[in-house]
């Protein structure tokens, strides 16, 4: 079930557009944003609300990576991929999170702290490698500020 | 008009505003394609169908493009054999075949792979990618349709099929780059009526037939037969695949003018009735009328026939809106005119003459499914087409989109790039209204809908033919609303161009038929054409109509001595038109019952003598469907045992009885000729016959495919010396694989196929371009043009406006797809989908009859009673109750009537 | 040398409102447009200015608008959008732009609508862009404020909606049409071409999309005139433009340069030249979608027409080194593998091609290779190429895989022959 909340902000969504399904991917970030991740029976709630098919939805919702079809730990550490970071050594970087937090990209930790997933480039590629945790924006990251950038992230 | 292009050289004048790639095919030139149908027009994905462009003459290098996104206009040069085509060609087949399985061998498409034709043809052969394939899981979708997602080339067909040409919901495509999973979101059954079509649309074996797998053969071991489909009035063009005496599948046989490349899955999977157990196989006899029949001796049969039909004072006949007009037309011989009854209620009766005369009017116009999809304002005036002619709602889905196309156009988008049709049409459509008593699935696509009983359907549409034209009579009365709807509709129908309005008989109101035809006539008077549909209940509803006969109400209905000795009974089970107490007491009454037929009822098992006739993949005969088309089809294979077809089982009975008139019908040509001179309404029949001596150079048409093989071995348990093929003595076609290789007529075609073609993609080759008419003309022929009558005389509505009594509904007939048609009921697949009997209401009567959603009711009828699930639908009228009708183990109701209802459990 | 784009931003590079703004003139280009110029007049002077877009494939934005038709009561409503999906790797310009001066863009925004007549317009920002969507959400509200937003702008009786729209992650929304089919909801498809957006765009109506950069530079030529706009660049092409650098270099980052700054200039100048330790080897100009360009062509001048003759082409104008310390074959594995990754899984030969690409090129970089698999990669730049596929991403895709493989050959062969990549131990 969709929390009235959530839909309210759909419905706000759906009144800038010509008809309710246009609202289909800005429903499944309203979601995730209020759950972290988009569950089946969420898509089958949105396709309900928007009168679109839940089949219409989850193809939306599949095509575009930011939306989680599968749970996510508490924060999503995603790491830059692309080629500037890989030129300024984002491989190194990657390697000691992964070693340190036990996952692989893709993965979540044993204790749903951490989510880690690759990200094609963050637009940051003067000050790479480039880091995002939820939504906040880390450069240059090394070996060694990676413990401190951790700590925020309980 | 025609534009000049050059092709590899040659110059050809084409049509314009067609693409390029369906211009070469019609031109028969092969242009390897994926995503690309007839049907569906093109979106440019597969990129296979690239051929080399030139700006100029001078051109040398040329460019790459896709043929199927390129208009023709004149002076377009391009070449199709060009090297670099080629290789870009043959590049895109080894791209698919990267993660393709090889799997031919154990794969359903094998054989009739468009797959394996365009490898063939674009030559594509080593493999160079040696890292591993991407693998998926398979979904279980229902009874009919297997899955097989690792075949999947992502062509995209089959959810522009099933989503945007049959407004299917749950079939989907999932992920992105090479991660993509066609299916729906979980496993289920595919819910679309269309479903079926996916095996033929989907260019590999991802969707495959199901109920072929059972008892699978390859196509090229298939002996195919040109059918008709005998699951409701549209008369959609089959092809019959037999082996081993058994049918294997129907697949859909084109007919530009009736079902186009598709089928329902009504008729696609329906046919497993031919193959049950309970077929009856023997001539059977009863010894008393307490008794079963038995199978009996052939002597013992025709002695029985011989005392009963030429021992009695009166021989009475029952014909079948089942049966072929042939069958019907040696009924009427064995009885005489005047003993010869309609196989119908008189409710049926009465309003399938009402709606034959009036499509013979002059000002009406009976539209082909083709015209349906090309009109642009449709009114379906208490029909739900879905259930009751599938195939005729896919029309009417089509018919919606002609406005958003007419606006791409104005943009200059061509109406064959579909993509970009739609996505400039966006929400826009054709006027679509759908007058129901209760929610149908046409709603969806409906510019406005109308919720009401059928006589306030009957008078709002009434009032709409007088607002047309003043002539007409109008309605007193109405509410307010009532007369907006009617100003509404009217005003759509009047500014449309090819308006049409659609009805049916299936609501059992004859005031609705009237008021449909008043409709058409005003806009006939408005100077349109007065396009008027009528959806007729079985497969030969309206060839019966046209034949002189009674109700067989009538028959029942005379006093007990005189109403016959002997009753012939033609492949019908009385039990479903009329109370079960009106049959009993009629069969008690006649001395000898005969009847023929194929499966057992309840009517077979009150006859005295039983005998065992074809299905129609058993025999010949001429179908007229709603539209007025008569359509011949063919015997799929003999039949086993004493099964023969009712027309000359009746011929031998008419030898019994004295009248050695059919003596002479030695063949179906003979009978046919016979009913042709003696039913002007047939009259044309006979001219239209591509008779049994038909030959191509000499020979006769096989049904069986060059490479049918094991015809030396396919019997050797029995004997090891190879049989002679069956003869088939009633038509040009031969139960062989000898035979001409010219394609034959059109309504002839067993089998699509054409150098390097061996998918029924080869269909685009029989026709004059892709989605255009078969060559030598559509199949069938129209028989309502003969008669006309002249002047213009609107009816006047009858029955006043519904008014809803306390504790009492008027039950209004809800058809299944599945379930209400007798014969698609009894083969497994489809029996799988039948609903359970329900009832329809809407939440507050449901509340004030003290009944939940899903809860059984007790249902209470004048003669009747059963029990049913409730659905609630909050569209359907207070006081209006639809149920489900005709489903197994459901008695005859004749509906509508009004019903009570209450809680089981209290 | 004159800066327009980058005139008002301050040097802290912390955010402009809405009174430094007006107070800077900012939004006088709007006043003048709405109060004394007609649609066709304003596009008049930007096809004279010679604007080419921005986003990477430099088409002119006034002969753009122009296409849009006049013709209101067929087409009562058109939409503008504004390209702010940036995420073609190597590129950060316009993240820049909407962060640092985001009341620029919106201006540049009103006046391309106005031009064509367009009542709504949105800008498609990338998801990631957290700041960007910051500033612009409050830059928004602040236009709508002042009244340079909404109904009846300036007085001038023209209405113009502005929405802001995040992105939910996919570089193929960064295609226009793909961008169009995201924003209506649906999966980022591209749709074909013709019927362009300026046709049947978004929701089917009229739309033109333009990037964030072409945006930006709209006021200053109605601020300036066409003459001075095409006078501010060193060839003629219109304009400055926002070059930047990634990779080795002693001083990564972005420069506001006359349109045909050299990549000598950008790379000594601005940049700093190369880290002590490394060599310049190769650059891909505007982004990963466009061939290498090697020393020889240092002294180029780096415009839409300029590269061209060498086999390359500007891009999005944002350069990334490649230098001596990393492995060429390593470094289009990346590429490839991002361009695989987000193809959109529509037409076959970016599908599939573009995976078997990325495959390959793993193994070569594995030691697995096979010299016959060159060949493979050389067919695919053509197969992928131009005009081959349903839009532009499986090319782009390929421009640096056929100038890497025509470079960096012996590279290639050294991998294959030695069975491992030189540049791991
Ligand atoms: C695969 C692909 C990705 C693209 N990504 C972007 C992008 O992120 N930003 C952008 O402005 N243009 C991008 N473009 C170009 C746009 O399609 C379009 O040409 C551009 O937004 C038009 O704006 P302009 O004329 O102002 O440059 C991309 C094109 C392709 C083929
Ligand atoms: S080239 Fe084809 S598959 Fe690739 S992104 Fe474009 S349309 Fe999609
Ligand atoms: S048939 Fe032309 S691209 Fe598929």
């Amino acid at each position: 079930m969709l929390t009235e909340q959530e839909k309210k902000e759909i419905e706000e969504e759906v009144k800038h557009y010509p008809y309710p399904g246009v609202a289909c991917l800005d429903a499944l970030k309203i979601v995730q944003a209020h759950r972290g991740w988009v569950a089946d029976d969420a898509v089958r709630d949105i396709a309900d609300l928007l009168d679109i098919s839940s089949e219409k939805v989850d193809g939306v919702a599949t095509f575009y990576t930011r939306i989680y079809r599968k749970p996510v730990g508490r924060h999503v550490i995603l790491i830059c991929d692309s080629i500037s970071c890989m030129i300024m050594g984002y491989e190194p970087v990657y390697k000691h999170i992964s070693a340190k937090l036990g996952i692989h990209f893709g993965e979540t930790t044993a204790d749903n702290r951490f989510t880690l997933l690759p990200i094609t480039c963050l637009g940051n590629c003067d000050q790479a490698p480039a880091m995002m945790i939820d939504n906040d924006l880390f450069n240059m990251i090394t070996i060694e500020n990676i413990d401190q950038i951790f700590e925020k992230y309980e | 008009m025609m534009v000049k292009i050059q092709i590899d050289g040659t110059y050809y004048d084409v049509k314009p505003g067609k693409n390029l790639l369906e211009t070469c095919l019609a031109l028969g030139i092969d242009v390897p394609h994926f995503c690309y149908h007839g049907a569906m027009g093109s979106v440019g994905a597969c990129r296979l169908c690239a051929v080399k462009k030139f700006r100029d003459p001078c051109d040398q290098k040329g460019r790459i493009i896709m043929s199927c996104m390129e208009p023709v206009n004149e002076g377009l040069i391009v070449s199709v054999n060009d090297p670099d085509a080629k290789m870009f060609r043959a590049a895109i087949l080894e791209s698919l075949m990267i993660n393709h399985p090889h799997d031919c061998p154990v794969c359903d498409e094998g054989g009739e792979c468009h797959l394996q034709d365009m490898l063939v043809m674009t030559g594509h052969n080593y493999r160079r990618f040696d890292f591993k394939k991407r693998t998926h899981f398979n979904q279980y979708l229902g009874p009919f349709i297997s899955h097989e997602m690792n075949r999947c080339i992502q062509c995209y067909r089959c959810v522009r099929f099933y989503d945007d040409y049959t407004g299917g919901k749950d079939l989907a495509v999932f992920g992105s780059h090479d991660h993509l999973y066609f299916g729906r979101g979980e496993d289920g059954i595919l819910e679309s009526e269309f479903s079926g079509n996916l095996v033929e649309v989907c260019p590999t074996g991802v969707f495959t037939d199901k109920t072929l797998k059972e008892h699978y053969t390859r196509k090229w071991d298939l002996s195919n037969t040109p059918s008709v489909c005998v699951h409701c009035s549209i008369g959609c063009n089959t092809i019959a695949g037999e082996r081993y005496g058994k049918l294997r599948r129907i697949m859909s046989r084109y007919n530009g003018a009736v079902n186009g490349y598709f089928l329902c899955d009504r008729g696609r999977f329906g046919y497993q009735f031919v193959n049950v157990e309970n077929r009856i196989g023997e001539a059977q006899i009863r010894t008393s009328k307490n008794s079963n029949p038995v199978e009996a001796t052939p002597d013992m049969i025709a002695s029985a026939c011989a005392e009963a039909l030429s021992g009695s004072k009166k021989i009475a006949g029952i014909g079948s809106p089942r049966a072929s007009l042939e069958a019907n037309f040696a009924l009427q011989k064995l009885v005489g005119k005047e003993n010869f009854f309609a196989g119908v209620s008189r409710t049926e009766h009465t309003l399938a003459k009402t709606a034959i005369d009036i499509l013979q009017h002059e000002a009406i116009h009976s539209p082909s499914l083709k015209e349906i999809e090309k009109a642009d304002a449709i009114l379906i005036l208490g029909e739900d087409l879905t259930n009751t002619a599938p195939m005729a709602a896919l029309a009417v889905r089509q018919a919606a989109r002609n406005k958003g196309i007419e606006v791409a156009g104005n943009s200059g988008i061509p109406p064959w790039n579909d993509y970009a049709v739609r996505l400039k049409a966006q929400d826009v459509k054709s006027p679509i209204i759908m007058a129901n008593p209760f929610s149908a699935k046409l709603d969806e696509i409906a510019e406005k809908t109308y919720r009401a009983a059928y006589s306030d359907i009957a008078r709002v549409g009434f009032a709409v033919a007088a607002l047309i034209n003043d002539g007409a009579p109008g309605v007193k009365g109405l509410s307010k609303e009532q007369l907006s709807m009617a100003q509404h509709i009217a005003n759509a129908l009047k500014e449309a161009k090819n308006p049409m309005v659609i009805t049916g008989t299936h609501g059992g109101s004859e005031d609705m038929v009237h008021a449909a035809a008043n409709i058409a006539m005003a806009l006939f008077l408005h100077g349109k054409e007065g396009a008027l549909s009528i959806v007729f209940p079985e497969c030969n509803s309206m060839g019966l109509g046209m034949m002189d006969g009674k109700p067989f109400e009538d028959l029942a209905g005379l006093p007990a001595d005189s109403t016959c000795d002997t009753l012939v009974i033609l492949e019908n089970d009385l039990y479903r038109r009329a109370d079960q107490s009106l049959i009993d007491d009629l069969l008690e009454r006649c001395k000898n019952v005969i009847v023929l037929d194929h499966l057992i009822t309840g009517t077979t098992l009150k006859s005295d003598i039983l005998l065992p006739v074809g299905t129609f993949a058993e025999s010949e005969g001429t179908l007229v469907n709603n539209e007025g088309r008569a359509q011949r089809f063919y015997r799929v294979f003999p039949a086993e045992g004493t099964v023969i077809e009712s027309w000359r089982q009746l011929k031998e009975l008419m030898i019994f009885s004295g009248n050695h008139e059919s003596a002479s019908w030695e063949n179906f040509d003979h009978v046919a000729q016979a009913m042709s001179d003696s039913i002007p309404a047939f009259a044309k029949i006979k001219g239209h016959m591509p008779g049994a001596d038909f030959r191509i150079l000499n020979e006769k048409i096989k049904r069986q495919t060059m490479r049918f093989s094991g015809r030396t071995a396919m019997n050797a348990q029995f004997s090891v010396s190879e049989p002679k093929s069956p003869v088939d003595p009633d038509s040009p076609l031969a139960f062989s694989m000898e035979g001409a290789n010219e394609t034959p007529p059109s309504s002839l075609v067993t089998n699509y196929w054409t150098p390097g073609w061996n998918s029924n993609n080869a269909m685009n080759f029989y026709l004059d371009e892709p989605n255009g008419s078969m060559k030598g003309g559509d199949p069938g022929f129209r028989l309502l043009e003969t008669a006309a009558t002249k002047h213009i005389l609107f009816f006047a509505p009858v029955t006043g406006a519904f008014t809803p009594e306390a504790g009492e509904w008027e039950i209004v007939p809800a058809y299944q797809i599945f379930g209400s048609e007798e014969l698609s009921s009894q083969g497994p697949a489809v029996a799988e989908r039948i609903p359970e009997p329900f009832i329809i209401m809407n939440r507050r009567d449901a509340e004030e009859a003290g009944v939940k959603e899903h809860e059984m009711i007790d249902l209470t009828l004048t003669r009747s009673s059963l029990q049913v699930k409730l659905k609630i639908d909050d569209n359907i009228p207070a006081g209006v109750a639809g149920l489900s009708t005709g489903l197994p183990g459901m008695p005859f109701l004749k509906l509508p009537e009004s019903g009570r209802v209450k809680n089981s459990k209290k | 040398m004159e800066k327009p784009l980058t005139k008002h931003i301050k040097p802290d590079g912390s955010q402009l409102n809405l009174k430094n703004f007006v107070q800077d003139g900012g939004y006088e280009p709007v006043r003048k447009v709405l109060k004394g110029m007609s649609p066709a007049e304003v596009i008049d002077v930007v096809v004279a200015s010679n604007l080419l877009g921005r986003g990477g494939g430099g088409f002119s934005a006034g002969k753009k608008w122009s296409f849009v038709t006049t013709d209101k009561e067929r087409e009562p409503s058109r939409y503008l959008i504004c390209n702010a999906d940036e995420m073609e790797p190597g590129t950060f310009k316009d993240r820049m732009l909407m962060e640092e001066n985001p009341h620029q863009l919106i201006a540049g925004m009103i006046i391309s609508s106005y031009a064509i007549q367009a009542d709504k317009s949105y800008i498609f920002l990338r998801w990631a862009y957290k700041k960007s969507e910051t500033v612009l959400r409050k830059a928004i509200a602040e236009a709508y404020e002042a009244g340079f937003l909404g109904k009846n702008i300036l007085g001038s009786g023209y209405d113009l909606e502005l929405y802001l729209h995040t992105s939910a992650g996919r570089y193929i929304c960064g295609e226009e049409t793909g961008l169009i089919n995201s924003l209506e909801g649906k999966r980022a498809t591209p749709r074909d071409k013709p019927p362009f957006p300026a046709i049947s765009g978004l929701f089917g109506k009229p739309t033109v999309v333009n990037n964030v950069e072409t945006l930006s530079c709209v006021p200053h030529i109605i601020e300036n005139g066409a003459d001075w706009f095409r006078s501010i660049s060193l060839t003629g092409e219109g304009g400055t433009k926002l070059y930047g650098v990634s990779g080795r270099v002693k001083n990564p980052g972005i420069w506001e340069l006359p349109l045909g700054a050299t990549m000598r200039e950008i790379i000594e100048q601005h940049a700093g030249g190369m880290m002590d330790g490394y060599k310049f080897r190769g650059a891909l100009p505007g982004g990963a979608s466009t061939d290498f360009i090697i020393e020889e062509h240092m002294d180029i001048p780096l415009d839409f027409a300029s590269l061209v003759p060498v086999g390359s082409r500007l891009g999005t104008g944002t350069l990334i080194i490649l230098d001596d310390k990393t492995c060429p074959v390593a470094f289009l594995h990346n590429l490839e593998k991002f361009f695989a990754k987000e193809s959109c899984g529509w037409c076959t030969p970016c599908r599939e091609g573009l995976p078997w690409v990325e495959k390959i090129l793993e193994s070569i970089e594995n030691g697995t290779g096979k010299e016959k698999d060159i060949e493979t990669l050389k067919f695919h730049t053509w197969y992928c190429g131009p005009g081959h596929t349903f839009c532009a991403h499986a090319p782009g895709a390929m421009e640096p895989l056929q100038s890497g493989l025509k470079y960096f050959h012996d590279d290639f062969m050294q991998h294959i022959n030695e069975k491992h990549c030189p540049w791991r131990s």
